[in-house]
């Protein structure tokens, strides 16, 4: 079973990486940006069918490791 | 004073942590690895060094905050224990739950290797009975990440506290934003847990203990420490 979880940065929390980006498009002459936010995104295959399962253990994936709540949402997605 | 130093993959300054330990301690540290489950048993003081463990993947200190001997550590820190991080153990120290907030690539989005002056809020922690409170000292950072954040209700909860040990200043003590090298909020460099025994600060006070380098600013807060432990024994 495959799996994504997409973990993006809470709003509010400044975000420099996205900011440089963000002018870097501008420096390109790329027209109607007004804001990028930089995020992750985590393939994961898994064993089982069960899809409950397996977005159940994603969450606590994310909580555990993958995302620092304090600064970071995360979605969890179990692909068909 | 028996102090600890923790070892993990991709550490780099936990050998300059060493030898500053042992020129002002007079013992040389234990060094205990990330995979190990117990710290020896006498620890007085456990430091987490800097460098880049597991290649800061991730997240800064994300991975080693979750290694076997960072249970050690929280189990040392909740009996009272004396747990210092500096730089990469300031990140792992926030990402093991033992600060609050988080460390942020630095505003500018620059590595920033250079001496920066801070300011001791407070003389009357086990970290900073060296120093008088308000004193300016000169130490050096080295990091990327180092911008410090959290949640408004957890920076008023620290300030409220006093648990702001350090914030980057002007030579003078001045609170500047040309000062505050990475955009920490309220220009803050280093704090201490709610119990005021754990500290986690970016800038490195281990670089700058003998007088060939320079400045021996650093000395204040590893002396202040041994005191700390002499008066408690």
């Amino acid at each position: 079973m495959k799996a994504r979880v997409t973990v993006t940065l809470k709003s509010g929390i400044l975000d420099p990486q996205g900011k440089a980006i963000e002018g870097a498009l501008r420096s390109l002459g790329v027209e109607g940006v007004t804001s990028v936010r930089q995020g992750k995104v985590f393939d994961i295959e898994l064993d089982g069918a069960d899809s409950g399962r397996a977005e159940a253990l994603l969450k606590q994936v994310a909580d555990k490791l993958l995302a620092n709540t304090v600064i970071e949402n995360y979605r969890v997605e179990v692909l068909p | 004073m028996n102090s600890a130093v923790v070892v993990f993959p991709g550490i780099n300054r936990e050998r300059d942590m060493a030898r500053t330990l042992k020129i002002i301690t007079g013992r040389a540290p234990a060094m205990v690895w990330h995979t190990d489950t117990q710290l020896p048993p006498g620890t007085d003081l456990v430091v987490i060094p800097g460098g880049f463990s597991y290649g800061d993947y991730l997240r800064c200190g994300a991975i080693a905050a979750r290694s076997p001997i960072m249970d050690a550590v929280r189990g040392y820190a909740v009996k009272g224990g004396l747990v210092l991080g500096v730089c990469n153990g300031f990140q792992i120290l926030c990402e093991a739950g033992l600060l609050p907030g988080v460390l942020m690539r630095n505003e500018n989005l620059r590595f920033i290797c250079h001496d920066v002056y801070l300011r001791v809020e407070r003389s009357d922690t086990p970290f900073t009975r060296g120093y008088n409170a308000g004193q300016v000292i000169r130490v050096p950072v080295a990091h990327g990440e180092g911008n410090y954040i959290a949640d408004g209700e957890t920076i008023a909860r620290l300030e409220g506290e006093g648990r702001v040990i350090f914030r980057y200043c002007s030579p003078d003590g001045m609170i500047d934003p040309n000062w505050n090298h990475n955009g920490a909020i309220n220009a803050i460099a280093g704090i201490v847990s709610e119990r005021g025994n754990v500290l986690g600060m970016m800038p490195h006070p281990e670089n700058h203990v003998e007088a060939a380098i320079g400045s021996t600013d650093g000395r204040g807060l590893f002396a202040g420490l041994v005191e700390t432990l002499d008066r408690a024994a």
